[in-house]
């Protein structure tokens, strides 16, 4: 497990971010939006939790042995439960949208444009 | 090459692999399955970062929950109309989202091996349940505050999307 390093993990979370990124610009469909959003809260979980792995913290236990920072881990707790929170009223939004204007693309729903 | 390590690579590449798919699958429906591959394997990654308790959420809220809430979402919201316009994306849009994301991920790979990061010397594996932790973390430490912060979000968030979700009533 020694030849797996911090950079292993940020350069998943790098390419996870970019794939997400890419969805919300590109798809043109809001659910495939909301998959691209999660891919990037996904990215940045796996971020958290690498750093709190392999990053030296002041609330360190122990000086480099059986050592976690653990409130990485609990900062990525908190994104889940923000990104189950998100997906519920996104998904809302989504279903009201859908009501509305009989289509979930963004490029159709301009109703405020001028 | 040890085991471990093999295995690491195989959820890697599953990953990576994976979320490509999401991304460029016209069907929103394999998109979805695709993306249920791609956050197992993020829930492998966690395992090996000695995540154990967060690979069980990762695969409770999201697998069982997010996913299943997207593809009711795409079953509610499922016409011909909406598979059509998913596949149809002008070149300027595609052209431009290819440069941005593209520039996006030299910045991240610059930054990522460019930094010094205060690494620690030596990463032990240990075999024991980080539950323990984060229970006294969340419960006894500082995070009690946004723990219940967390928990009235939870609630408003239930409560808004059962609002705005909702027919409107026939008078």
């Amino acid at each position: 497990m020694s030849n797996i390093t911090l950079e292993h993990y940020l350069l998943i979370s790098s390419i996870l971010f970019t794939l997400g990124v890419f969805a919300v610009l590109t798809r043109r469909n809001a659910i495939t939006i909301l998959m691209g959003i999660e891919l990037m809260l996904n990215s940045c979980n796996i971020n958290f939790i690498a750093f709190s792995r392999f990053v030296k913290s002041p609330t360190t236990v122990g000086a480099g042995e059986v050592s976690l920072a653990i409130e990485g881990q609990i900062m990525a707790l908190f994104v889940i439960v923000l990104a189950a929170a998100e997906a519920a009223v996104f998904l809302a939004i989504i279903l009201s949208i859908y009501r509305e204007f009989n289509s979930i693309s963004p490029d159709e729903t301009n109703t405020l444009k001028g | 090459m040890e085991v471990s390590e093999f295995v690491f690579y195989l959820f890697a590449l599953l990953t990576v692999v994976s979320a490509l798919a999401v991304v460029t699958l016209p069907n929103v429906v394999h998109a979805a399955f695709s993306l249920m591959v791609t956050l197992f394997s993020v829930a492998g990654l966690y395992v090996f970062l000695q995540a154990d308790f967060l690979a069980a959420t990762q695969v409770i809220v999201y697998v069982g929950g997010i996913l299943v809430l997207i593809l009711f979402g795409v079953l509610m919201t499922s016409s011909k109309l909406v598979m059509k316009v998913s596949i149809e994306v002008s070149m300027w849009q595609m052209f431009g989202g290819i440069f941005v994301s593209s520039a996006l991920l030299a910045v991240l790979l610059l930054l990522t091996f460019e930094t010094p990061w205060n690494v620690l010397s030596e990463v032990v594996d240990s075999s024991d349940s980080t539950v323990e932790q984060i229970g006294i973390a969340i419960l006894q430490k500082k995070f009690l505050l946004p723990f219940e912060v967390a928990s009235i979000i939870l609630l408003i968030a239930l409560i808004g999307a059962v609002f705005i979700s909702r027919a409107e009533e026939q008078e």
